[in-house]
């Protein structure tokens, strides 16, 4: 009875975004007015629905109700409740419902809470949205359904895979599902202004929390995928240029340009055009990220969830959608009027300076993620990978952390060097000393230096802005806006300190042998096996001692599962403020030697830190805007309610 | 076939489909658990002697660790030689750290293995004839940003 | 204007292209194999000890001796080199002059290997640590190889060997011997 209440719910949902999309179309003209009425409603009712046939999916998973399908497969009466709850989202079927949820959330809110946006474009938004959600509402009722009955039920259900009974991996989904679902809301507002031609700081103002959420939760995604993929894999990697972290971080970079041309637009009426392109490409990347990922057309390893046909599904929405607004983009993008202009000595210059790099290393990482698959149709396979990416990304990247160093100082419209040449000078100079100090001292690589000495420069430049200004008068975005480029810094700095000052150990260690890595001690005490739920281990019982001080205790696993076999290494960390001691045991050596493979990485932990510093810089400016929005609208209610006294 | 049994055959192939998702995401799992370890359909022999064994040298031993980075696992095939656990991983190990103590310059081995395995096993396009466009773009990119910035930016000042 | 208006539809076309590209590896079979570069040119110098008593070691020097030969890269703990056995056997009766490589396989295995599935091989070498294999761009087992007679390899075959690749393999060495 539940699950049929959630598929009629979903159902009706679907015909309301259908309603929806009628209406937002129809209500362009002044005949449509009856139903330009229906369509908030019709958001607000389809965000209800949505949820409550989410809400019937994580009962169905909380109660195990074997008799459908979908938990049957994915669940087991013997789990956990927190991973009952949270099976709902670890298959696709109910990755795709939680997905058009949160989607028809975001619209029921919009339809709730907006009214800065000329009505019409309000409506074209709406229906744009609807036509998106459509798409996924077909797709999840059509050829996923998540409500499917098994009949007869069976008597237990087949589970979740162990790896995956992860805590992280189970909030990772709704996490990158938010940023995707953020920036499909900014696609729609940019469809919307684009049909209606109202491209205003209005339209700036009132994507600009949707891109900034978006981005948030991007950027937690991608600092959290890396810390994963460090300490799962086990060799003390954190970045791979594999073809699923690169599908990642397109998006992040289209919305990170665009969060950064948004606010141009809101604060000067300028990059009109640009911006409207920006928010169409930053949805396309997280569809093509997407299908990348699902549809297995590139070789990486983290390919979990690949079907084809699911591929072929995702592959046409995507042309739908992105063809679509593009070709939209190319016949409109002339009428729209060019905004205001400005020096490159400014605020706008800097940013569209910003704006251009970042779109080039867009454009990189597509390149070399797609370049495989476009020879491997010529019948040639090629592999494109650190080698490529670094290089040639630092030569997008270096010019333009320099500008992130001095933009933040600049004012909008017209600025002179002059004015901020003393502190951008001292900023750049410490990073020379950093780069000549450290090339002589520690003849590091040039990649790392040239890193290490413009993590200097932004860490100096980044706080800057906060000279001679009251930290309590302080907007919070502007507070938001340093704590993110200081994040930038932090998070540069630990990757160029990591790959210039890691020490690699592997050892063939026997019982009471000692190894040092840097500043440490490893001895080995002993070498235990272990049991868990679905799987045995051997224990490395490791002391370290950190320039002679007491030891701490540490104990890498070698684990192997049985359902289904596999092994897995389950690295162990000591954590200081000034890096991490990485260890992994491997296999037996010969006899009675144990094979210890270990690393000292200097600072490491600062790239995640920094990444967390980002995403909290975002959340500050959020939090800010998002106050000023509201003071805002009281202020405009306030007004007219006294020109209502007035008139009365 | 009336539309009941059509009904029937659609569901009883529903069901069919149903039942090798999680077969096909078990095949999925077992193809990564190659890559991450020895299990059922591996070797029982020790790694090669340089697999998990640094040079003495440690200049040689970081010429070796760089090139080993850049160099493909054939096996499992997302994954540098350098990250990996696959025997065959180990045994390019092998040959890579003994090449090294042996004299060889990394861009020689780097060529040995391209003769064999053609550009896949390197993850350092070199440029050729397939391979061009991966340099030509980013300098065009560079001159499309610097026309953009020209254009936006340049002369409109006063 | 014109030339922005150019470059737009260049990001259209660029688009549609690339949806292109990605339609049609969608309806392409994903093609995982990695073929050897090596063929047409000479097998390496190499000299491996026998894997097993019964049969002699294998050098590349065996391998120029005039007459064409398969080279069927295998293993004991390779569930496929199971399956390709009755047909390595049907290339053998058909008159092919096999010789193997044993990777990564301690010598009672593959004894106990070849006693229970056949043995097809005139020589068998031992390769421990893969050096052979590497050396002829051979990048998993079961792979066999079409050596001609003046030990040039002329052919790969990847994965096991169906029953439909044995007349194809058959007729690559007949190609090779002439």
């Amino acid at each position: 009875m539940i699950a049929e209440l959630g598929l009629a719910a979903l159902w009706l949902a679907t015909a309301l975004a259908g309603l929806q999309l009628l209406g937002g179309v129809l209500g362009q003209r002044e005949s449509g007015a009856d139903l330009a009425a229906l369509v908030r409603p019709a958001a607000v009712m389809q965000a209800l629905l949505c949820a409550f046939a989410f809400g019937t999916l994580v009962l169905l998973f909380a109660r195990t109700d074997l008799s459908v399908a979908l938990v049957a497969q994915n669940s087991h009466s013997e789990k956990p409740l927190i991973f009952k709850i949270a099976g709902p989202w670890g298959n696709h079927e109910g990755s795709m419902l939680l997905w058009i949820t949160v989607m028809s959330l975001a619209g029921g809110l919009i339809a709730l809470v907006e009214r800065r946006l000329p009505e019409k474009t309000l409506l074209a938004t709406l229906a744009a949205q609807a036509f998106v959600g459509l798409g996924f509402y077909a797709f999840l009722l059509v050829s996923s359904n998540p409500f499917e009955r098994l009949d007869p039920a069976p008597a237990q259900g087949l589970g979740l895979n162990p790896l995956l009974q992860d805590i992280g991996l189970a909030m990772h989904p709704p996490t990158l599902y938010c940023g995707y679902v953020g920036l499909s809301v900014a696609f729609s507002f940019a469809v919307g202004a684009l049909l209606t031609r109202q491209v205003t700081p209005d339209f700036a103002r009132v994507i600009r929390p949707w891109v900034l959420g978006a981005w948030i939760f991007l950027t937690l995604g991608i600092t959290a995928g890396s810390y994963w993929a460090y300490y799962e894999l086990g060799w003390g990697g954190w970045w791979f240029w594999d073809p699923t972290e690169n599908a990642s971080l397109m998006p992040w970079l289209a919305a990170t340009a665009l969060l950064h041309s948004v606010s141009v637009l809101a604060a000067r009426d300028a990059l009109r055009t640009w911006t409207i392109l920006l928010g169409v490409v930053a949805f396309s990347m997280s569809m093509v990220g997407t299908f990348l990922v699902r549809s297995g057309v590139v070789t990486s390893v983290h390919a979990f969830a690949v079907d084809p046909q699911r591929g072929t599904f995702i592959l046409v929405l995507l042309t739908i959608y992105i063809g679509g607004a593009l070709v939209l983009f190319a016949t409109r993008a002339g009428t729209i009027a060019e905004g205001e202009r400005f020096t490159v000595m400014s605020r706008e210059g800097a940013l569209v300076i910003n704006n251009v790099a970042l779109s080039a290393l867009l454009g990189i990482v597509l390149l070399g993620t797609l370049y495989p698959l476009l020879t491997e149709a010529f019948g040639v396979k090629v592999s494109v990978g650190p080698p490529y990416f670094n290089p040639v990304g630092a030569v997008f990247l270096m010019p333009m952390l320099a500008v992130l160093a001095v933009g933040p100082l600049l004012r909008w419209r017209r600025d002179s060097f002059a004015r901020i040449r003393l502190p951008v000078l001292a900023a750049f100079a410490v990073g020379l000393a950093v780069l000549l100090g450290m090339w002589l001292i520690a003849g590091m690589a040039l990649l790392p230096l040239l890193g290490m000495a413009m993590a200097a420069v932004v860490g100096i430049g980044s706080v800057l802005p906060l000279l001679g200004r009251s930290l309590r008068r302080l907007p919070l975005a502007t507070l938001g806006m340093v704590v993110a480029h200081f994040g930038v810094a932090v998070a540069l700095f630990g990757m160029a300190a990591d790959s210039a000052f890691s020490i690699e150990k592997l050892v063939a260690a026997r019982q009471g042998d000692t190894t040092e890595v840097g500043p440490w001690r490893v001895t080995l005490a002993s070498v235990e096996p272990v049991a868990g739920p679905n799987w045995t281990a051997l224990e490395a019982r490791l002391s370290a001692s950190y320039r002679g001080g007491a030891p701490s205790e540490i104990k890498p696993q070698a684990r192997s599962f049985w359902a289904p076999p596999q092994q897995t290494s389950e690295s162990a960390l000591l954590t200081r403020w000034n890096g991490q001691l990485y260890t992994v045991i491997g296999g037996e050596a010969d006899g009675d030697r144990w094979q210890l493979r270990l690393w000292w990485k200097p600072f490491v932990t600062w790239i995640w830190y920094g990444g967390a510093l980002i995403a909290l810089g975002g959340l500050l400016a959020l939090i800010g805007r998002l106050r000023t929005d509201l003071k805002r609208r009281t202020v405009r209610a306030r007004v007219a309610a006294r020109r209502m006294e007035a008139a009365a | 076939m009336n539309a009941l049994s059509l009904l029937h055959s659609v569901e009883r192939f529903a069901r069919f489909v149903l039942r090798w998702v999680p077969t096909l995401a078990g095949i999925t799992m077992a193809a990564l658990a190659l890559c991450l370890g020895p299990a059922a359909g591996q070797d029982l022999l020790p790694p090669a002697p340089y697999a998990y064994r640094q040079l003495d040298d440690p200049k040689q031993e970081a010429k070796a660790q760089a090139l080993m980075e850049t160099l493909r696992c054939l096996k499992c095939q997302g994954q540098s030689i350098a990250d990996s656990d696959a025997s065959m991983a180990g045994d390019m190990r092998h040959q890579v750290r003994t090449r090294i103590a042996a004299g060889e310059s990394p861009e020689a081995i780097r060529a040995w293995m391209i003769e064999r395995y053609g550009d896949y096993v390197s993850y350092k396009p070199e440029l050729s004839t397939t391979t061009w466009p991966l340099f030509a773009l980013p300098l065009l990119l560079i001159a499309l940003a610097a026309l953009i910035l020209g254009r936006r930016l340049g002369g409109r000042g006063k | 204007m014109i030339r922005g208006r150019i470059f737009l539809w260049g990001l259209v076309a660029l688009t549609a292209g690339l949806f292109g590209l990605f339609a049609y590896q969608l309806s392409q079979p994903k093609d995982e194999f990695i073929q050897s570069t090596m063929i047409g040119k000479p097998i390496p110098p190499f000299d491996l000890p026998p894997s097993v008593p019964e049969r002699p070691g294998l050098a590349s020097g065996d391998l120029a001796d005039g007459q064409p030969k398969l080279l069927n890269v295998f293993a004991s703990w390779c569930v496929p080199c199971i399956a390709e056995a009755p047909n390595l056997a049907r290339l053998e009766a058909a008159g092919a002059n096999i010789v193997g490589i044993a990777i990564r396989d301690r010598s009672q295995d593959t004894e106990f290997f070849l006693r229970q599935n056949g043995n097809p091989f005139s020589r068998i070498g031992r390769d421990d640590i893969s050096a052979v294999q590497l050396s002829i761009g051979s990048s998993g087992v079961p792979e066999t190889f079409v050596i001609d007679g003046q030990g040039i390899i002329r052919y790969q075959h990847i994965g096991d060997i169906r029953d439909s690749d044995v007349a194809l393999l058959l007729e690559k060495l007949k190609e090779a011997g002439a």
